[in-house]
């Protein structure tokens, strides 16, 4: 029980100061939404044939964005010197890890909420039918993106060339997650059926478990010095 | 120690001696094949490097484990070198590969499974190397035991999720076997275990780099040491 | 070992970077009690001692007893008995003051949270400025909310890095108080300083940490100020008289 309130403590303390400048998620928001104008341009997606593009760059959006909010949750810790008044409190790393990792994914789902409106609009698409599966699937995906995010996010935090760094490290992690992603919401926007998604929906699973586990055990030695 | 640099000699000399003669099956020894003409004979260079780079790839895997376990840093050591040459390895299959590819299918690339794998694993083991490098000396260690063990668990899932994707579309490759006679068999037996050596022998001789690498530094700072406390003595 | 009499007790403690020493072998015990003010030049190694005791760095070699609790191992049960304060507040810009002791409160499992809170942020002379951001304070004020922070779950052991930086007069005399306090409630105390004359007007305990090295270490009624001063110069061979002509 205590455990949890502290960690509530962390995602509180993390919505309270980004409430008061709005400025991550102002960003965060604007930048997806360029992504879903300049993609328009490049792969003209009124086309029929192209159609399939579009849960790909709904995706590209996401990750993109995510990934800047994915930069700040340490990186701002370290900037401002507080990520050694974090690391001082009573609570175990893992602790530590969910509290920002749980900041991340509410950043991430206001940001795909807004994302997905604007792009219901300009691609004129319906999600309204779709709008179970299609929540599970951008659940799913955005915990795996939060999970392995924080763990690089907390290394890379303390290097020099931090966001390139960052990067280069979720990246091709994430691929076997936006390969699910990308399939199964092309499945659901596209009327297929349910079952269809079942195996990509095994491989998301598969995917949050297998590195929330790793998490799990290995953050103690990314933040010890 | 001087036992230590014998074996080495030795195990120098068969390996040099292994690749001679896997060069020698490769080029006389093994007949050309029918359908595909010279260019199969990459094949012998390109199937042991692809289970080289991977077989790097776990050794990193296990000693980041056991470093993290045992807080050795021989381990992180061993983790470090065996990424590197993995690369090595993976960069070979990643350029033999499309050049065999391009007269046999008609293109350079495919986004077939194991080449796709084996792509991402090689961005995973770059972007371990360049943490390393960009990482701060006392964190160094642990974030890429971290990124190994990360990388390397990512695999079969990487692997499971391609396979998936592709299914969907028709396959570019088909099942077009090659024509294997024994002494293909033979030369890739050879091949195989040539570059098994080798790839011990470079191991061997980079972690032997990298402690002696480790050792001048450790011995640098500890005459940098000596002189600003010779020099704080003289001053105070 | 005799961990069970001291309350902070050292062990053959270095801490390499790479393969830069920064400490070498410092053996350091203190009883509940003592206020121990370690000096020492720029690079001398203090901030790294005080990072290592307070469990954020891990010691190469050597061990580290706080109250009882090995560093290594139980940094979740040490963290609930000491409090830091540094130059660094630790303190979240976009928050109010009242957050900041909110969340770390919190984090503590503080209990009647709202009456501590006030109760801190009166004894650091902030109470008009609870609901304001912590960015609008000056450093001063920031330092002051610092202490709050630090004391909120009431700690038996501190670790102060440089703690009268960006204080001013006021501030300083002000935490002085709070420290004598302290001292007096049988707190145990570990504090840097390159203030020789602060420095010796509060401590129990006086040592000097050189290129890593615990040079001296003395209980200060053994001592006059003067005398220390003179060992102090002796060993770190600085001017008797800092200069500030600039």
């Amino acid at each position: 029980m205590t455990f949890i309130q502290k960690v509530w403590a962390i995602v509180w303390k993390d919505i309270a100061s980004e409430l008061r400048t709005k400025e991550m998620l102002l960003s965060m928001c604007l930048f997806s939404f360029l992504v879903l104008i300049v993609f328009n341009f490049t792969f003209d997606t009124g086309l029929k044939n192209l159609r399939e593009n579009i849960s790909g760059i709904l995706w590209v959006a996401f990750i993109f964005s995510g990934l800047m909010g994915l930069g700040r949750s340490f990186g701002v810790e370290r900037d401002k010197g507080t990520l050694h008044g974090l690391l001082l409190c009573p609570i175990s790393p893992w602790g530590i890890y969910l509290g920002k990792m749980i900041g991340v994914f509410i950043f991430m789902v206001v940001m795909e909420i807004f994302t997905l409106s604007v792009f219901t609009v300009l691609y004129n698409i319906n999600i309204i039918p779709f709008l179970l599966p299609l929540g599970l699937i951008i659940f799913l995906g955005t915990l795996g993106f939060a999970t392995i995010g924080t763990v690089f996010s907390a290394m890379s935090a303390t290097t020099k060339a931090r966001d390139v760094m960052l990067s280069i490290l979720v990246f091709p992690i994430s691929v076997p997650m936006i390969i699910a992603l990308v399939k199964a919401t092309y499945i659901i926007l596209w009327g297929g059926a349910i079952q269809e998604i079942y195996p990509w929906l095994k491989i998301l699973i598969a995917f949050d478990l297998v590195f929330l586990l790793l998490a799990y055990l290995t953050f103690g030695f990314i933040i010890e010095e | 120690m001087t036992h230590n640099r014998a074996f080495l000699k030795v195990f120098q000399f068969v390996t040099f001696f292994m690749m001679l003669l896997a060069l020698y099956a490769i080029f006389v020894y093994a007949p050309v094949e029918k359908s595909m003409g010279i260019i199969q004979k990459i094949f012998y260079l390109h199937v042991p490097s692809a289970f080289l780079a991977f077989f790097a790839f776990f050794i990193t895997f296990i000693a980041s484990i056991l470093y993290l376990y045992k807080r050795d840093n021989r381990w992180d050591t061993i983790a470090f070198c065996s990424a590197e040459i993995g690369v090595i390895f993976c960069t070979i299959v990643l350029i033999t590969g499309p050049i065999w590819a391009k007269p046999i299918w008609n293109v350079w690339w495919t986004w077939d499974p194991r080449l796709t794998t084996t792509l991402i694993l090689w961005f995973i083991y770059v972007a371990y190397l360049m943490l390393r490098s960009v990482a701060g000396e006392n964190r160094r260690s642990n974030f890429s035991a971290v990124f190994g063990i990360f990388g390397f668990v990512n695999v079969p899932i990487t692997f499971l999720a391609i396979r998936l994707w592709r299914t969907i579309h028709p396959l570019v490759i088909t099942g077009k076997g090659i024509n294997i006679s024994t002494p293909m068999i033979h030369t890739l037996i050879i091949a195989f275990v040539a570059f098994c050596l080798l790839f011990f022998w470079l191991l061997i001789n980079r972690i032997g780099l990298e402690k002696m690498r480790l050792k001048v530094e450790e011995i640098r700072a500890s005459i940098e040491d000596k002189i600003h406390l010779e020099h704080e003595k003289q001053g105070g | 070992m005799s961990k069970d009499n001291y309350i902070i007790e050292v062990r053959g403690l270095v801490k390499k970077f790479g393969f830069k020493t920064v400490l070498r072998k410092i053996d350091l015990s203190l009883k509940k009690g003592d206020l121990l003010v370690l000096f020492g030049p720029n690079g001398a190694g203090k901030t790294t001692l005080i990072q290592i005791l307070s469990s954020l760095m891990l010691p190469t070699s050597g061990k580290v007893w706080i109250a009882g609790f090995d560093t290594g191992y139980d940094r979740e049960a040490l963290h609930k008995v000491i409090g830091v304060i540094s130059h660094n507040t630790f303190l979240y810009n976009n928050l109010s003051a009242h957050e900041n002791l909110k969340f770390y409160g919190r984090m503590y499992k503080v209990m009647n949270l709202r009456e501590r809170i006030e109760e801190v942020i009166g004894l650091v002379g902030l109470r008009g400025y609870m609901n304001d951001h912590v960015q609008t304070f000056s450093r001063g004020m920031q330092q002051r909310l610092s202490v709050a922070r630090a004391i909120i779950h009431d700690p038996l052991i501190f670790f102060l890095d440089e703690p009268f930086t960006g204080l001013d007069q006021h501030g300083v005399e002000d935490f002085k108080q709070i420290l004598k306090k302290f001292r007096d409630q049988g707190k145990t105390i570990v504090m840097t300083s390159h203030d020789l004359d602060r420095g010796l007007e509060l401590c129990t305990q006086a040592a000097i940490l050189k290129s890593g090295n615990l040079v001296y270490k003395e209980d200060v009624s053994n001592i006059s100020q003067d005398d220390f001063k003179d060992i102090y110069f002796q060993h770190t061979g600085e001017q008797k008289m800092p200069v500030y002509v600039y």
